[in-house]
């Protein structure tokens, strides 16, 4: 099913508006523009029609040189598809840390905009360890959502990282809920991963969904 | 049942429905198999003190009560609730007589609305439109009645009318009421509402608990739901009045499948049962996962005070027992197994034998002398450092005394003076666990297997005649116990938002 969604390069813009760190980066359309950035970085191919990139292989993680980067570039904007209309390449700074997490934002047919938290990375789906509100929610709303998570030792001190810091969390959560709550042409939004990085969430991906009926 | 559980009115006086000076019920019937026979049976038997009247087309004697047929006949505003077995095709006209005969509130056990096709929906539609142009409460239709204990009203299509209380129950389905009615008698706590919203044309679940919520009988609202139509409109009303009394709520269809077509991951993890819990933990309901969890979490919060901290201190006969229930409250979310300080160390020293538990649970080791347990049970309840007690043994003495008693060397050989004291003792402890809690304002809940396995135990008794649960297992009070503590330290939480 086609869904309209905001390229990834639109989605981070839009979350970090809302309060939520996003990982520092730059679209380029060829290979040869300027880039100032610090390696190492990822890149991505970047469309509105893009939704799923891990599994076209759209992604390249681990740059560590402009060589690389140019070749990365060049390979991604190669990749893509009639189908994939107007793209970009997003390069941006990779974020190291141990933990993801999940956020995101979905539309239910009879409670309207949710706000979701949970654990991330591959195993989301499979472990469910994640908790919903109905948009808005307060700041206490929000640091009920982290205390009902729960895999809570994931959260403090873990293997040699700080612990996830729970006010930059609490600030992430408001803000993804006001931007749902406060906008009725967005049916869904995605944050992952938040990478946890030194202790700080830091999203390194974004999807935002809007609904088709304002989509034209 | 229907799934519609909003009303497009708000505020609406339900106590015509709940505390009417008087009943009328429409189809009376002569045959004791029929709703128009059963109602007026139960309204009759269970002893509301107003006047009852029948409506039939025919005019008879039904339990003494003489049938009339037509509305003219009853004195004006001599029954605030009319209660109906009719056939649909007449009680458009019905709710208009009765009304000119000062009705305020109509009862409609009778189907054939919306549960049965096209037909029924639009006949449901003109009911409404007839009780609100008339201004009229109108509950049901197809629900089977109502119970409201305070007022001595059982006027419903089913049994179970449980003593009166302070457990408000409204339920999309009328199963659910008879349950939790049922649940009730048995604990011997009491019930101040139940209600069956059946299709809840216009009354709805959000209805009775906004009522509720007003309502002085009531300290703690009990509902059953399957679907909610409009969820955000639900939210929107529900979250003022969580914060006035508890409300516990057990709901139907919690495994249906998340949205696997969802494009997003959040989409993806967002099953319907989700959003349910986390709307009922952002308004801060109490959400239970079976039926005797949600009527032990209500009667609890109707029967103890709520306590202010997290420390739990189990008070234990025997180790088995007290080593269980600090497990379940390791694993309660919002409550810890307490640690004793020194001076409540040292305080238990002297009473106790030397071979006590010294620690939490504490374990009495059979070490007791008469005095023991309530001087024991006082010391931590009063103790600063101490939330909230479980106490375990209640009863096993007079469980001795009951072998003794149904036995031949009964009442020789000292049996008699025996078993006398045992019984004493067991009611003593009882009462004491009552006493000290509403003298501390802290929780004390009493467990033993014994208020299933016998309960006729003096402690089993004495602990329902102080009006508390006496809960079957240990888990099962902690469970409970932790339900008062997620919503006491919600209200903490959130109470300066009200």
């Amino acid at each position: 099913m086609w869904v309209p969604t905001l390229s990834e390069a639109d989605s981070r813009v839009l979350v970090a508006a809302a309060g939520v760190p996003v990982s520092s980066f730059v679209t380029v359309t060829s290979a040869d523009e300027p880039i100032d950035i610090e390696f190492p970085v990822v890149a991505k191919l970047c469309g509105e029609a893009i939704a799923h990139k891990s599994e076209r292989g759209l992604v390249r993680l681990g740059i560590n040189s402009t060589d690389d980067l140019k070749a990365a570039i060049t390979e991604l904007l190669a990749a893509a598809t009639p189908e994939d209309g107007d793209v970009s390449v997003l390069v941006s700074t990779m974020i190291e840390g141990r933990r993801e997490l999940i956020a995101g934002v979905t539309t239910d047919p009879q409670f309207g905009p949710t706000v979701m938290l949970g654990f991330g990375g591959i195993l989301a789906e499979a472990v469910a360890d994640v908790t919903f509100r109905l948009a808005p929610i307060s700041a206490v709303d929000a640091g009920e959502m982290i205390d009902e998570l729960a895999s809570q030792k994931l959260l403090g001190e873990f293997r040699g990282e700080p612990a996830v810091n729970r006010d930059e969390l609490i600030t992430l959560m408001v803000g993804l809920s006001e931007l749902a709550a406060g906008r009725d042409d967005i049916e869904a939004i995605d944050l992952n991963p938040l990478i946890i990085a030194d202790g700080h969430p830091i999203a390194v991906d974004a999807l935002v969904e809007l609904t088709e009926a304002t989509h034209v | 049942m229907s799934k519609q559980t909003g009303s497009k009115q708000t505020g609406s006086d339900l106590r015509p429905l709940f505390e009417p000076n008087g009943v009328i019920v429409a189809g009376a019937s002569t045959h004791p198999g029929k709703f128009g026979f059963v109602s007026l049976h139960n309204i009759l038997r269970c002893g509301f003190e107003g006047p009852v009247f029948a409506l039939a087309r025919e005019e008879s004697e039904i339990l003494g009560v003489q049938v009339l047929d037509s509305p003219e006949k009853i004195p004006h505003g001599a029954a605030e609730l009319l209660f109906i077995c009719t056939p649909s095709a007449v009680n458009e006209q019905l709710l208009r007589d009765c009304a000119a005969r000062g009705v305020k509130a109509a009862f409609c056990a009778a189907g054939g609305y919306s549960e049965a096709g096209p037909e029924g929906i639009e006949a449901e539609q003109r009911l409404v439109a007839v009780a609100d142009e008339l201004g009229m409460v109108l509950a049901g239709p197809n629900g089977q009645g109502i119970t409201s204990p305070p007022a001595n009203l059982c006027a419903q299509i089913t049994a179970p009318y449980p003593p009166a209380g302070s457990i408000a129950i409204a339920s999309q389905s009328g199963n659910f009421v008879s349950s939790f009615n049922n649940y009730a008698i048995n604990a011997g706590i009491g019930v101040s509402r139940s209600v069956s919203a059946g299709n809840a044309a216009s009354t709805g679940v959000i209805d009775y608990l906004e009522w509720f919520s007003e309502d002085p009988a009531t300290a703690v609202s009990l509902i059953y739901v399957e679907g909610i139509e409009d969820g955000r409109a639900f939210y929107e009303r529900v979250k003022p009045l969580a914060l006035k009394k508890p409300i516990v709520v057990l709901k139907g269809g919690a495994t249906s499948g998340g949205q696997a077509a969802a494009a997003s991951h959040t989409g993806a993890l967002a099953s319907n049962d989700a959003i349910f819990s986390g709307m009922a933990r952002q308004a801060g309901i109490v959400r239970a996962a079976t039926v005797e969890e949600a009527f032990e979490a209500a009667a609890t919060f109707a029967t103890q005070p709520l306590p202010k901290g997290r420390n739990v201190a189990v008070l234990t006969t025997a180790g088995g027992w007290g080593v269980v229930t600090a497990d379940a409250l390791t694993t309660a979310t919002n409550l810890d197994l307490a640690p004793l300080p020194d001076d409540l160390m040292a305080a238990l020293d002297e009473k106790l034998p030397p071979r006590w538990s010294k620690g939490n649970p504490i374990d009495l080791a059979g070490g007791e002398t008469r005095d023991t347990i309530p001087e024991v049970m006082e010391l931590v309840a009063r103790h600063e450092s101490i939330d909230a007690i479980v106490y375990l043994g209640v009863g096993i003495q007079s469980n001795q005394a009951s072998l003794m008693k149904s036995g031949e060397f009964y009442p020789d050989h000292g049996l008699e003076r025996i078993v006398s004291y045992h019984e004493r003792q067991d009611a003593r402890f009882a009462t004491a666990a009552a006493e000290l809690s509403a003298s501390t304002g802290k929780p004390i809940l009493t467990a033993t297997e014994l208020a299933v396995a016998q309960p006729t135990n003096p402690g089993v008794q004495a602990t329902r005649d102080s009006g508390r649960v006496c809960y079957p297992t240990s888990n099962r009070a902690v469970t409970a116990l932790d339900h008062l503590a997620w919503y006491a330290s919600f209200v903490e939480r959130h109470g300066k938002d009200a």
